[in-house]
């Protein structure tokens, strides 16, 4: 099974193997525009992918932050200052001001 | 002006410091800035910050830590800010203000908030350079600037002020001098008893303190300060001045424009903070209360800004008739509180002293006759003060005598804040009382509903006291447990795994799910500090848990903040060959990284991108090498003097012992950072009584110290044991370590451990010298078990060539390097480019 980002509309890119992303953790992809996105997957085996770079310090860093749950609702800590950031939506839950893109992903 | 067919009414607010800035929040609450237009003038260069604060600066605080004003808070009111530019003249009957850059606004209601000026003895040569005030950051980047080419300072004044400026001094590596006119220090606050305790102590620390000395001229050379002419003729050579002989309020404004002030200053105001004109009002240090008091303290001024702000809103009758002058302050370390009728002046009060010179010890307490407590002078030990000045005002539950006497002598007291009255003011900078805090479940809660605990922070103490029951001690969201429970709990039911604990005994509502960053980690150490016991996984990234490291552990290298990660190799006991030197260097060399000295004796190398990492250990085990675990909560280095081998007052190998402790306890995971060093005499010089457990040569064998921190809160290490073996001593430490790994909170160093145990350092005696428990076969097991299974982690990673597949910056270009990790040369090194990263990055503040 690949797993599959949508980086513009109606476009899909392969990233990888389903079977490279450890449940909990992250992964880094370079995205044809030079930008890059943060893949990760839950327990349960969803994916989801946001963009790498974190808002606040702008370093390239969220794929390797940690994922966690809340209320049922899948996150990534930032490795560096610990904000959050929601999987679904992208917004910062510590800063209602401070979002990340979100990319659709698929595994096919 | 405009006219506007409606009026909107304007406040100006003259003065944006602490008080001006609560007097805006408490305008804002009142819904006053919605209907009226505010303007604010700020004679600073930057928006309102914590003065009281204003040292921490020294120990690492930017201005910008230390504003009061919260992100977006005048854009929200609609507030206008004017930044350094002052208020110049007042014309009452126009009602308008002219400020410094012309600009002229009209008011309704105007507020005068100036604060005070550093009062300034008119002494010959106090205007040369090297001459300074410390009121604000500009003072203090002004002093910090010039102590770098002066070696000897003095401090004129002695009073709460003085010391704490002295103490700066003292931090900029001055000798540092403390001239004080009156016959103690910090005469205001507290006795003569008080004073000599206080006197003794600071003298310890290495200040020069000349009491009931004035200062008659400073010296100068070329108009810069090179002494002091002391008033018993003397001449103190000096290189820098700080005057801090008192405040003065800044009323000139007010006197200028005709407004009432005090005889000796200050704008008169009423119980409203109103001044002879009803439009205008004086709050904060620049007003003379309708007591006939200056208060220059920033709690009351906090009261008068809630005052004034509640009559201009007319919402409610608030007053303000005078207020409670008690400090708590840790002066270079020392604890000096004053609280109530503190110098006794109350007709028949009685005092209760207790006096220790050998510790600095000083507490007086003053009561009437009928044992109620009227206040009282803490030098030393001011641990009761969160406690004792709710309790002023009524008999406290307890004796006088008790409540001075140190804890261990005679009967212990656990007076509890159970026995404060609910109406006990437990927050005075923002009278706060009991009854309010104990509404609140948390402490986040009760500093954002009551304020309590945000302004000087005596009171946090006794607020946790308050909120246990209701305090959920849980680690997160996600596990009611502690760490120390989830320890017990993964050992005896020997899990091994994140998920099977979280399922298991999870909160109902993060069962199933994926825990947060907080228990990931904390349950990653756990099962790794178990793993020979549980039979888990002694590799740290395999399986389920590689997912549950910090990237810091997950990656086996420190993550820097471009991105980058810096490599420590392990040289145990800062012990190093030359050929391992030059292998160092090389590394260092062929990858471009930046190579730093670390303080515990070993080379820290910054800047490898992820996909560096492997080759660089492969390159650094070759060599002999391996992880220094800089990364991990687990042990750092064993630091060592040279010892008996070289140093001719060595008594004992310091570095051979060094080696073995830091080659025993490597890789050793557990709550917090662990470090160590060995001294080979009492001389000290690597420095062992800062570590979490440190040892001393003695002639006869070795001391060991416990509970030792540098850092933010540095705390002398305990003497847990003394003149042990060899044998003895590895035993000890090894009953330590595990009964601390078992028994911590997450991230809690051994230090706050050990203040937090119950019963102390004797109860850890107890525990690990005498094993009351039955503990220790068990501890000593769980360490032998440590030492056979330990592995090197970048040898076992580089091992399989599974484990190094997650070393690439992109899943889905594994040769791609990754192009935001980016270095610019500085002082023949490289740092990292933070251009690169800011392109489109939130800025924090304008
Ligand atoms: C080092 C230090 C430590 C302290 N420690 C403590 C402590 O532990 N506990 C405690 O209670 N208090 C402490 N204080 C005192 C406390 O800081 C003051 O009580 C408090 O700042 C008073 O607030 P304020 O707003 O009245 O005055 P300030 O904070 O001084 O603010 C007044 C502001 O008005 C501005 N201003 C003056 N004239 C004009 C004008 N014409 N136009 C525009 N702006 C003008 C000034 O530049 C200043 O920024 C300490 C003070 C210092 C300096
Ligand atoms: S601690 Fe003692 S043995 Fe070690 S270097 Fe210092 S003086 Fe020498």
């Amino acid at each position: 099974m690949k797993l599959e980002l949508s980086p513009s509309p109606d476009a899909w890119m392969t990233i990888c193997e389903d079977s490279r992303l450890t449940p909990g953790r992250g992964v880094a992809a370079l995205l044809p525009d030079g930008r890059q996105a943060a893949l990760f997957k839950d327990r349960s085996g969803r994916a989801y992918a946001i963009e790498n770079r974190d808002p606040f310090t702008g370093a390239q860093v969220l794929s390797r932050g940690l994922l966690g749950s809340a209320g049922g609702r899948p996150f990534v800590a930032s490795p560096l200052l610990k904000q959050r950031f929601d999987l679904e939506t992208g917004k910062c839950l510590d800063d209602e001001e401070v979002s990340v893109t979100v990319y659709p992903v698929r595994t096919v | 002006m405009s006219t506007t067919p409606t009026h909107t009414p304007t406040v100006v607010l003259v003065g944006h410091g602490m008080v001006g800035q609560r007097f805006l929040e408490a305008l804002a609450d009142r819904g006053v800035t919605e209907r009226a237009r505010v303007v604010v003038l700020c004679e600073e260069p930057r928006p309102a910050y914590d003065r009281v604060q204003l040292t921490s600066y020294f120990s690492g605080r930017t201005p910008d830590d230390l504003s009061m004003v919260e992100d977006g808070f005048m854009a929200k009111h609609g507030i206008e800010l004017y930044v350094g530019d002052p208020a110049e003249t007042i014309d009452r009957e126009a009602r308008t203000v002219t400020a410094r850059s012309g600009q002229v606004f009209a008011y309704d209601t105007l507020v005068l908030a100036t604060g005070s000026y550093p009062f300034v003895p008119p002494v010959p040569g106090k205007d040369a350079r090297g001459c300074f005030v410390y009121r604000t950051i500009e003072d203090l980047l002004a002093i910090e600037e010039y102590a770098k080419t002066a070696t000897t300072g003095a401090v004129v004044g002695g009073g709460l002020l003085g010391l704490e400026a002295a103490g700066a001094l003292k931090g900029l590596g001055l000798r540092t001098h403390v001239v004080e006119f009156a016959p103690r220090l910090m005469p205001v606050q507290v006795d003569e008893g008080g004073g000599a305790a206080l006197l003794r102590t600071i003298e310890q620390m290495g200040l020069s303190v000349h009491t009931g000395t004035g200062t008659q001229e400073v010296l100068t050379t070329d108009g810069a300060v090179t002494g002091m002419r002391l008033s018993d003729g003397s001449d103190l050579p000096v290189d820098m001045v700080v005057f801090s002989a008192g405040v003065r309020p800044r009323d000139q404004l007010a006197r200028d424009c005709g407004l009432a002030v005090g005889e000796r200053g200050g704008i008169a105001v009423d119980e409203q903070c109103r001044t002879s004109d009803p439009a205008v009002f004086a709050i904060g240090e620049c007003a003379l209360a309708s007591d006939g008091r200056v208060y220059g303290l920033v709690a009351p001024g906090y009261e008068m800004a809630q005052t004034a702000a509640a009559t201009i809103a007319s919402a409610e009758e608030h007053s303000f008739t005078g207020a409670d002058m008690s400090t708590k302050l840790k002066l270079l370390g020392v604890d000096v509180a004053s609280f109530g009728d503190a110098h006794g002046t109350a007709e028949g009060c009685l005092d209760v002293v207790y006096s220790d010179s050998r510790s600095g010890v000083y507490k007086k307490l003053v009561v009437d006759r009928d044992g109620v407590l009227l206040g009282g002078v803490l030098v030393g030990d001011a641990d009761s003060y969160g406690m004792l000045r709710p309790l002023t005002g009524s008999v406290p539950p307890v004796s006088p005598e008790q409540l001075v006497l140190p804890a261990g002598a005679g009967a212990p007291v656990a007076l509890g804040p159970s026995s404060l009255p609910d109406d006990a003011v437990i927050c005075s900078c923002h009278n706060v009382t009991k009854h309010a805090i104990s509404q609140c479940t948390s402490l986040p809660e009760v500093k954002k509903c009551t304020k309590a605990g945000t302004g000087c922070g005596s009171c946090l103490k006794v607020i946790g006291q308050l909120l246990p029951a209701a305090t959920d001690k849980g680690l997160c969201g996600c596990f009611s447990y502690t760490r120390s429970e989830l320890y017990e709990i993964t050992r005896t039911l020997r899990l091994t795994s994140f998920a099977e604990l979280i399922d298991s005994h999870g909160r109902p509502e993060a069962r199933g799910g994926d825990g947060c960053e907080v228990c990931k980690p904390t349950v990653g150490s756990i099962l790794a500090s178990l793993a020979p016991v549980i039979k888990a996984s002694g590799y740290i990234l395999d399986g389920e848990q590689a997912s549950l490291q910090d990237t810091n552990d997950h990656f086996l290298a420190n993550l820097q903040r471009n991105g980058s990660y810096s490599v420590v190799p392990r040289i145990p006991g800062g012990e190093i060959t030359p050929e391992k030197l030059i292998v160092i260097g090389e590394v260092a060399r062929d990858f471009g990284l930046y190579t730093k000295i670390t303080g515990g004796q070993r080379i820290d190398l910054f800047g490898a991108r992820v996909d560096q990492l492997p080759a660089i250990w492969t390159r650094l085990v070759d060599a002999g090498f391996e992880s220094g675990h800089a990364y991990g909560k687990s042990l750092r280095t064993v630091k060592s003097c040279v010892g008996q081998t070289w140093c001719r007052y060595g008594v004992q190998d310091s570095v051979k012992m060094a080696i073995q402790l830091e080659l025993r306890y490597r890789g050793l995971r557990s709550p917090h950072k662990l470090k160590s060093a060995v001294s080979g005499c009492a001389r000290e010089c690597a420095e062992a009584q800062s570590k979490d457990f440190g040892v001393i040569a003695t002639a006869s064998g070795w001391n060991l110290y416990v509970g030792g921190n540098g850092g933010a809160t540095p705390r002398h290490a305990d003497l847990l044991a003394q003149d042990l073996s060899d044998a003895e001593l590895v035993r000890l430490i090894d009953r330590f370590l595990m009964f601390y790994i078992r028994t911590a909170d997450r991230l809690e160093r051994t230090s706050t451990w050990l203040e937090r145990l119950e019963g102390g350092l004797e109860h850890l005696k107890d525990v690990v010298v005498h094993d009351s428990l039955g503990l220790c076969d068990e501890l000593e097991a769980l360490m032998a078990a440590h030492v056979d299974d330990y592995q090197d982690e970048w040898a076992q990673t580089l091992d399989d060539p599974d484990r190094l597949r997650r070393f690439v910056s992109f899943v889905n270009a594994p040769d791609a390097p990754d192009p935001s990790v980016k270095f610019v040369p500085e002082r023949d090194q490289i740092k990292p480019d933070l251009t690169v990263l800011t392109i489109g990055t939130r800025l924090e503040r304008v």
